[in-house]
C-alpha cells in the first residue's frame, strides 16, 4: 500500500507539513482559522516533526501491517481497512482510553484534549495526495508504494 | 538592539509582518539563518530585528500565510549624487571593522550591459523564417580545436574522413554549467549539476574544489578544473572528466586568488579538496609555476600527457584590457578552448572594490578575442566560451553571434534553484542552502528538485534559442557563430560599435 515516507536528509524542519495537515483536517479548511480557532478547541496535526541538531524528520502513522494500536483498542474504534490497507479510526467509537497511544511504537497518535478522543493520520481520505506531502517545500515527504 | 554601534542600525531592509494574518507558526524563525525573526517571550508572539535582515526573502517565500514582505528601508539619507547610501555604508562599515569590504555574487554596479544594446535580426519575405516546431533545428555544439583543412579519402564503403580531429566536448545545447567549487557550493548542488548536465547532454565544471568520489560516474559530463591551489588535483581526477580547464583568472575578481574559509571545510570537502578540516583553503592569485605563455604551454601539455591526449584542455581568463593578445598566446600554447569570464561573473567572496572596479564587460572582450584570432588565422584552433552574468537565452544567442561557441551559466543556474542574490555567500549562512555546507542549511537543496529545475532552465533556453534562430532564417547554431551581421547596436557610440564589430541599427 501507499504510505507517506519521510526523508530525513531533506527535511528542513519548517513544520509546514504540520500546518498542512491541520488545515486539511479542520472544519474551515482555512489555515489562519484552523490555527487560531480550531486549534484552541483541540484540533492537532497528525504529524509531528522531531529534531535533534541538524537532523529533522516528520513522523505520522505508519499504517502498519499488524498494527499494535488496533490490537490495543478496547472499543473497536481503530480497525484495518481490508481494501485500502489503511489503519482507520472511527471517532464516534473512541472512548479516550489512550491504550492505542501507549501501544503505538512510533508515537504517531495524539490527543484531542478538548474532545477527549484521539487524532491520527488517515492519509487524507478523499485526496489524491496527502496534504503534508503536497505542502512539503523540499519533497522530504513522499507518498509511495514501497 | 539599542546598544549596537549606531552604524549597524542603518539597516538596508525592513520586515513587514501583517499581524492580521500571522499565525505565530515560527516558520520564519526557523528559516532565517540570520536570526532576524525570533520568538518574543515577553510579547508571546513572533517578532523581528530589522537590523539583522540581509534581504534574502527566504522567510517571505516560506511564510505559509503570505503575511511577510521584506522591503527596502524607506529611511533615506539626504540626496547626494556623489555620496550615495552605498558608499556611506561602506565607510561606516570600514570605520567599524578596519577591514577590506567583502561581497558575494557578481558586480551590481551600473555599468553598461552591451547585450541590452544589441538587437537581433529577423528574416522577412526573402530567406524566410524557419518554423522550429516543424523543421529540425540544430543546437549541438562541439568544443575543441578544429583542423585547418579537412581531407577526405575514398574507400570502397564511400568517402571517409582522413584528417584526425582532436578531442572535443559534445554539447546538445550551447550552454554549460560554469565552475562552482565543491565547498563554495555544497555537495547537493554539485550532484544536481552533474545529474542535470547528464540528462541534458551538456557538461558542468567542478571549479577548483576537486571531484567528490561519488560523482566520478558523471565524468563524461564533467569538466575538471585545475586552479592555482591545485586542490583535489591528482591523476584519477584529471582522467575522470570530459575536459580539463586551467583557471588562470575569474571575472568576478581578476588578479585575485580564492579563499575558502575554514568553516566551510567539513569532512567531505576536506577529503575532496585534499586539505585539513577547518583550515582555510587559499588559492593564490598566480599559478606559482606560470609566469609566461611558455610556462602555460608546459602545463597544458603536462595535462594532455597525463590524459593521453584524450580530452581537450581549456584555459579560463578574466576579461581584461589586453584579453585578445592573451587569448592568442593561450591558443598558440595549445589550448583547445579559451574561456573569457566577464566582470559580472559571480563568486562566493570577492573584495568589493576589485569586484566593482576591475575587468571589462565580457561582450567587448569576446568581440576583440574573436577578431584577433580570426585576423591571425587561428580561430579554428580553439573554441571560445564566454562566462559572467548571462541572464537569458537572448544573451546566449547574442554571445554566439558575437563569436562565442558556447556560454557558461552559473548565477542564472543558482537563481533557478532559489538564490535571491542577497550577496552574503561569504558568510556560509546562505538561507537557500546554496553557498553553505552547514548541515542544517545545505539540506534546503534537494538534488532531485534542483536537478529538475536546472534541466528545465536549459531546456527552456534551448527552445527560445531555436525560436530566435528560426526567426533569423537559420536552422543551426553553427550558422550563427560569429555572424555579426545578425546583430545591430542601439545607442552605442562609434568606438563601441567598432570594438564590437557590429553596425548601428538602421544600417
Ligand atoms: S514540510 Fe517537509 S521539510 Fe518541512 S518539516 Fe515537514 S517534512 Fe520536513
Ligand atoms: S512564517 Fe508567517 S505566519 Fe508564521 S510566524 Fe512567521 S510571519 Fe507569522
Ligand atoms: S534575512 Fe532573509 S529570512 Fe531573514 S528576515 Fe531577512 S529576508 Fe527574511
Ligand atoms: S548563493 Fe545564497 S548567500 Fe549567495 S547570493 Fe545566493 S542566496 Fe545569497
Amino acid at each position: 500500500m501507499r504510505r507517506v515516507y519521510p526523508n530525513k536528509d531533506f527535511c528542513i524542519g519548517c513544520h509546514i507539513c504540520e500546518l498542512a495537515c491541520l488545515t486539511a483536517h479542520s472544519e474551515s479548511k482555512d489555515l489562519i482559522i484552523a490555527v487560531r480557532e480550531e486549534q484552541a478547541s483541540g484540533l492537532r496535526p497528525c504529524k509531528a516533526v522531531y529534531e535533534k541538531g541538524p537532523v529533522c524528520v516528520s513522523l505520522s502513522c505508519r499504517h502498519c501491517e499488524n498494527p499494535s494500536c488496533v490490537t490495543a483498542c478496547i472499543s473497536g474504534a481503530l480497525y484495518k481497512d481490508e481494501e485500502t490497507g489503511r489503519t482507520m479510526y472511527d471517532e464516534r467509537q473512541c472512548v479516550g482510553c489512550w491504550s492505542c497511544l501507549m501501544a503505538c511504537p512510533f508515537g504517531a497518535i495524539r490527543r484531542n484534549q478538548a474532545k477527549g478522543k484521539i487524532i491520527k493520520c488517515d492519509l487524507c481520505e478523499g485526496r489524491d495526495k496527502p496534504a503534508c506531502v503536497e505542502a512539503c517545500p523540499n519533497a522530504a515527504l513522499s507518498y509511495e508504494d514501497r | 538592539m539599542l546598544f549596537k554601534p549606531i552604524s549597524q542600525n542603518f539597516n538596508d531592509f525592513v520586515i513587514d509582518r501583517d499581524k492580521e494574518r500571522c499565525i505565530n507558526c515560527e516558520v520564519c524563525v526557523r528559516q532565517c539563518s540570520y536570526e532576524a525573526h525570533f520568538w518574543d517571550d515577553a510579547r508571546q508572539c513572533v517578532n523581528h530585528d530589522n537590523t539583522k535582515c540581509v534581504g534574502c526573502h527566504r522567510c517571505e517565500a516560506l511564510c505559509p500565510t503570505g503575511c511577510l514582505t521584506i522591503k527596502k528601508n524607506p529611511a533615506d539619507f539626504r540626496d547626494n549624487a556623489l555620496w550615495t547610501p552605498t558608499y556611506m555604508k561602506y565607510l561606516y562599515k570600514q570605520g567599524d571593522t578596519g577591514g577590506i569590504l567583502l561581497s558575494g555574487m557578481g558586480s551590481p554596479s551600473a555599468k553598461p550591459i552591451y547585450w541590452d544594446n544589441l538587437q537581433l535580426d529577423a528574416s522577412q519575405v526573402t530567406n524566410p523564417s524557419i518554423d522550429p516546431l516543424r523543421e529540425p533545428m540544430e543546437l549541438r555544439t562541439y568544443l575543441g580545436s578544429k583542423p585547418d583543412k579537412v581531407e577526405i579519402e575514398q574507400t570502397p564503403d564511400g568517402p571517409k574522413l582522413k584528417t584526425k580531429i582532436g578531442p572535443q566536448i559534445k554539447l546538445e545545447y550551447p550552454m554549460m554549467f560554469s565552475a562552482m567549487s565543491f565547498g563554495s557550493i555544497n555537495f547537493n548542488l554539485h550532484k544536481a549539476m552533474a545529474m542535470a548536465a547528464t540528462e541534458l547532454g551538456i557538461v558542468y565544471n567542478t571549479g577548483e574544489g576537486g571531484l567528490h568520489p561519488t560523482l566520478y560516474k558523471y565524468g563524461a559530463n564533467t569538466i575538471v578544473q585545475v586552479a592555482s591551489g591545485r586542490f583535489g588535483v591528482h591523476k584519477d581526477y584529471l582522467n575522470a572528466g570530459a575536459a580539463i580547464e586551467i583557471k588562470v583568472g575569474q571575472g568576478a575578481k581578476p588578479g585575485i586568488g580564492g579563499h575558502l574559509p575554514g568553516e566551510k571545510i567539513d569532512e567531505e570537502v576536506s577529503k575532496t579538496r585534499m586539505v585539513p578540516v577547518g583550515s582555510d583553503a587559499i588559492s593564490p592569485a598566480p599559478h606559482h609555476d606560470i609566469y609566461s605563455i611558455e610556462d602555460l604551454l608546459q602545463l597544458i601539455y603536462a595535462l594532455k600527457e597525463a590524459t593521453e591526449y584524450r580530452v581537450p584542455v581549456s584555459v579560463k581568463i578574466a576579461a581584461v584590457h589586453n584579453a585578445a593578445a592573451i587569448a592568442s598566446g593561450i591558443v598558440r600554447a595549445g589550448a583547445d578552448i579559451v574561456v573569457i569570464d566577464g566582470f559580472r561573473g559571480g563568486t562566493g567572496a570577492a573584495p568589493t572594490m576589485i569586484r566593482d572596479n576591475v575587468g571589462i564587460p565580457v561582450e567587448l572582450a569576446l568581440a576583440q578575442v574573436d577578431n584577433r584570432l580570426r585576423d591571425e588565422g587561428i580561430r579554428n584552433w580553439a573554441s571560445l566560451v564566454v562566462a559572467g552574468g548571462t541572464r537569458c537565452s537572448a544573451d546566449v544567442i547574442k554571445a554566439i553571434a558575437l563569436g562565442a561557441d558556447a556560454v557558461y551559466i552559473a548565477t542564472a543556474a543558482l537563481v533557478a534553484v532559489g538564490c535571491t542574490l542577497c550577496g552574503r555567500c561569504y558568510t556560509g549562512k546562505c538561507p537557500w542552502g546554496i553557498a553553505t555546507n552547514e548541515a542544517r542549511l545545505k539540506k534546503r537543496q534537494n538534488p532531485e528538485i534542483a536537478a529538475k529545475r536546472l534541466t528545465n532552465l536549459v531546456k527552456a533556453w534551448g527552445h527560445e534559442i531555436q525560436e530566435m534562430l528560426g526567426g533569423m532564417g537559420l536552422n543551426s547554431i553553427e550558422s550563427l557563430r560569429g555572424n555579426r551581421d545578425k546583430l545591430r547596436g542601439i545607442g552605442l557610440n562609434e568606438v563601441e560599435l567598432d570594438i564590437l564589430g557590429v553596425k548601428h541599427a538602421g544600417r
